[in-house]
């Protein structure tokens, strides 16, 4: 059974909020700006970087915006519904989820430990499905929804060295078109974006030597990528779904 | 939360699969989920509508087992029974 809502614009829920995991990193940081700029209330969970998402409330409840910062363990098999569970209870449900959070263990295959290999697929894979199984249940209900999980070109191409990630951020975008097919009849879409080399901590000492294999000559902003996520997660994105947005300068053109 | 009787069970069942668009008319107890054109999306939600509403937690295989409007009432009553 399909019910049906076309009308042009489209609009969105009054209530809710948004919430960016990873969101005191740099795409994390400049999604939570580009979101609260576009009205959202903004959850900002962090891991570790507590200051950092202070700040970065800070700069959004200077411009107008409303944010608070939460903290979890991704990596925690129950921390993601809890905060889920916190972020409603902080700002109202969750209509906008941006999985954004992501960790590197780098190393050969040959040379990857278990650990190495189950903490990335914990928190760059498993913890997005563990925030995204109990987000549907208000969403479907609601008719509304938006989730933009972050992938990376890694997860479409190679890098030698980085198998887990790889894995991890391949395995979103299969997640990704599965949930969007499940779940676009009740007006909640699931895309992806797959930045290529940005400006982050994670890059920081990585991009001389690439830039040169970039056709833009350029490594990509935060802001970049984040206004693709905030598209994504407008209301006029809503016959968008199950796609993956390649933000890389043409890296994979 | 006290426990619903089988007719409120039967009540929100009904009322919540011609909210989820299944035609009035063809809705019944003995009717299967495949003749209303109920699919497991539909399912899962109202598995959702049922937690919300008497605090029974259906899993997937639950549901999956479910042919007609009664088996699912006759579950959730059931269930919430325990």
């Amino acid at each position: 059974m399909s019910p049906k809502d076309t009308s042009w614009p489209p609009t969105r829920p009054e209530d809710g909020c948004a919430l960016v995991t990873g969101g005191s990193g740099a795409i994390g940081a400049a999604t939570v700006k580009a979101l609260a700029a576009d009205g959202w209330p903004v959850v900002v969970h962090y891991g570790r970087g507590a200051e950092r998402a202070q700040a970065v409330v800070a700069e959004v409840e200077a411009s107008g915006g409303t944010a608070v910062a939460i903290a979890a363990d991704l990596a925690d098999p129950a921390a993601p519904e809890q905060l889920l569970a916190d972020a409603v209870a902080a700002l109202g449900p969750v209509r906008v989820l941006v999985n954004n959070a992501g960790i590197t263990r780098d190393n050969l295959a040959m040379q990857l430990t278990d650990e190495d290999w189950q903490s990335v697929i914990d928190v760059d894979l498993t913890a997005a499905f563990r925030l995204i199984r109990p987000a549907l249940k208000t969403m479907i209900r609601a008719r509304w929804g938006r989730i933009v999980n972050v992938s990376s070109v890694i997860g479409l191409k190679t890098n030698p060295g980085q198998a887990n990630y790889a894995a991890a951020k391949a395995g979103l975008l299969g997640l990704t078109r599965s949930v969007a097919a499940e779940v676009a009849r009740r007006n909640v879409t699931v895309n992806a974006v797959a930045p290529g080399f940005v400006e982050s901590e994670m890059t920081e000492g990585i991009l001389d030597g690439l830039i040169d294999h970039i056709p833009a000559r350029r490594a990509g902003r935060p802001e970049e990528v984040a206004a693709t996520i905030r598209f994504l997660a407008s209301p006029e994105a809503s016959y968008v779904t199950g796609s993956t947005l390649v933000v890389d300068g043409g890296l994979g053109a | 939360m006290s426990t619903p009787t089988r007719e409120d069970v039967e009540k929100l069942v009904l009322s919540s699969l011609e909210e989820l668009g299944a035609e009035s008319d063809a809705l019944n107890p003995t009717a299967t989920f495949e003749d209303l054109d109920v699919d497991s999306l539909d399912l899962a939600e109202l598995s959702q509508i049922v937690e919300e509403q008497y605090g029974v937690k259906l899993q997937g295989e639950d549901v999956a087992k479910l042919r007609t409007v009664e088996d699912a009432v006759n579950l959730i009553t059931e269930r919430a029974a325990q």
